[in-house]
């Protein structure tokens, strides 16, 4: 069969250009959400009476923007433009990967829409409803069929490490996505989950902290793998640690899971697996982060002028920074403190503002201009702005919730000499109110920097143009 | 937790392919001239 796409002598920028754009706009919506339920957490009389403002209905709203369709688009656009880069070709079929923009890009206006109204399965990062989950499958297939389509024809023998993260992520994600989601649909927008109990709160953690694990992770740090030695102008420190760096995550990966239900119905044993595993995780994330850090070794200078290389080296140290807390944090002894506080908040959100958040910037940074036929963003300065405004938002959030959480997790646990508790449980978030405050402001920091970030890219791609960069022919095919 | 047989014998089974897939690259030659895959992608 002839594959018309393997002869031509262009890339397809376009489908990056459009979801590189949506990355900004989704962005900047997800991260709105999230100042909005910050604020409600506060002032908790700000969701106005209305149902559809509710926190219960919001909060997934905002984390399914955030992950889904700011870090799915992210995860499109970086995927496939370093795909056809590394490959030297242009993406199988330009039908399926238009496909997968808009049909990913229906699914996200879809969750906007039902999950305000109150649709939902009531698993956590999964809330959609069957439909959806059908359509999700759909262009999850033909994301395979164009990335994994365009390895088979790559015209370089060698496939680049930063495609083994993407293309595990891609086949972790499908198996994650049919194995939690099996459902039984009782109406159009009702299902019932195949498993029950403890079984479903299983597969649902098999699947949460899975999604951490490959969506999260495993695709930004493809991400890491091409866009830092690309803005560094030097290959990665050792190759070779990035090719165990892959190989040690995904083996270690999927057993972690039952961590998030320490002291639950889970039998003992599972959980004590889940916590070897999570600490076994911390040789290789660690491996990975001073594998991307150290690429910059003898060239730490370019950090004084380079905004862009700060977020994405300040993404690395937020990677080290929350693969270390996590592992601890699923030591039993430790999770005995701090689970269902807002320790957990925290450190979910020092992965996600300062990692994948860091990482996706600095990336679409690098990636924008190019896409309109520029080699700078329109305003460097802004990136410098963002830059800061970003960082300093994460620190004042983290250190909120990492004060408020420990807090929560004392006055919990603490008993009087008679065994009678000392504090009422509304006390504790009487006392974590100033953290709450607190965590609005350097959310609100993030999202301004995020603004800033959109802006610039209209500005940039006003003052471009969409160009079709052809695909180099002197490549040696060795 | 009849779950675990179907969770773990999974994990297994994605373990074999994992390195079925290690497997392949190493002696596809994917590997045989590592050091200067990391320069490549610079020069295009």
């Amino acid at each position: 069969m002839a594959i018309p796409n393997a002869q031509a002598t262009t890339f397809n920028d376009k489908v990056v250009r459009q979801f590189a754009i949506m990355t900004v706009v989704w962005g900047v919506v997800g991260m709105l959400v999230g100042v909005i339920v910050a604020s409600q957490l506060a002032w908790p009389e700000l969701n106005f009476g209305i149902s559809f403002l509710s926190f219960g209905r919001l909060r997934p709203l905002h984390t399914n923007a955030v992950i889904f369709a700011f870090g799915g688009c992210a995860l499109f656009a970086t995927s496939y433009y370093c795909v056809q880069r590394t490959c030297q070709v242009r993406l199988i079929s330009d039908k399926l990967a238009a496909f997968t923009f808009w049909g990913w890009q229906i699914i996200i206006l879809l969750a906007a829409v039902t999950l305000p109204l109150g649709y939902t399965t009531g698993k956590e990062y999964a809330e959609l409803e069957w439909p959806i989950d059908i359509l999700i499958t759909l262009v999850w297939v033909a994301y395979a069929i164009v990335f994994f389509g365009t390895i088979g024809i790559r015209k370089v023998r060698h496939i680049y490490v930063a495609n083994w993260f993407f293309g595990a992520m891609i086949l972790a994600v499908a198996l994650l996505h049919l194995g939690n989601s099996a459902e039984m649909p009782a109406s159009l927008m009702k299902s019932y989950s195949a498993y029950s109990g403890v079984q479903d709160a299983m597969v649902q953690w098999w699947y949460g902290h899975n999604a951490v694990g490959f969506f999260l992770t495993a695709g930004f740090l493809g991400m890491v793998y091409y866009f830092i030695p690309k803005q560094a102008g030097r290959p990665v420190y050792s190759y070779r640690l990035s090719v165990v760096h892959f190989w040690a995550l995904i083996f270690t990966y999927m057993w972690a899971g039952p961590h998030h239900l320490h002291y639950t119905a889970l039998p003992d044993w599972t959980q004590s697996i889940g916590m070897v595993f999570s600490l076994i995780l911390l040789a290789p994330s660690w491996g990975g982060m001073i594998n991307g850090i150290m690429t910059l070794s003898g060239a730490w200078h370019k950090l004084r002028d380079d905004p862009i290389l700060r977020f994405l080296i300040v993404s690395l140290s937020f990677y080290g920074m929350s693969t270390f807390e996590g592992p601890m944090m699923s030591i039993k002894t430790v999770n005995a403190l701090s689970h269902y506080t807002d320790w957990t908040v925290g450190h979910v959100h020092s992965g996600a503002l300062g990692w994948v958040g860091m990482v996706t910037m600095g990336s679409m940074y690098y990636l924008i201009p190019r896409l309109f036929g520029r080699t700078q963003m329109f305003s460097v300065k802004a990136i410098e702005i963002h830059f800061y405004m970003a960082t300093i938002g994460i620190v004042l959030y983290i250190a909120a919730l990492w004060i408020a959480g420990v807090m929560q997790g004392l006055m919990w646990r603490s008993m009087n000499a008679d065994g009678t508790l000392t504090y009422t449980f509304v006390e504790s978030v009487k006392a974590s109110y100033p953290f709450y405050v607190l965590r609005v402001i350097g959310g609100l920091l993030y999202l301004v920097g995020m603004i800033i970030m959109l802006w610039n890219t209209i500005k940039t791609a006003v003052a471009g143009r969409s160009v079709n960069v052809t695909i180099p022919t002197a490549v040696a095919h060795a | 937790m009849d779950i675990l047989y179907l969770l773990v014998p999974l994990s297994v089974v994605l373990v074999f392919f994992i390195i079925g897939g290690i497997w392949w690259a190493i002696h596809s030659g994917q590997f045989d001239d590592i050091d200067k895959e990391g320069e490549r992608i610079l020069k295009d």
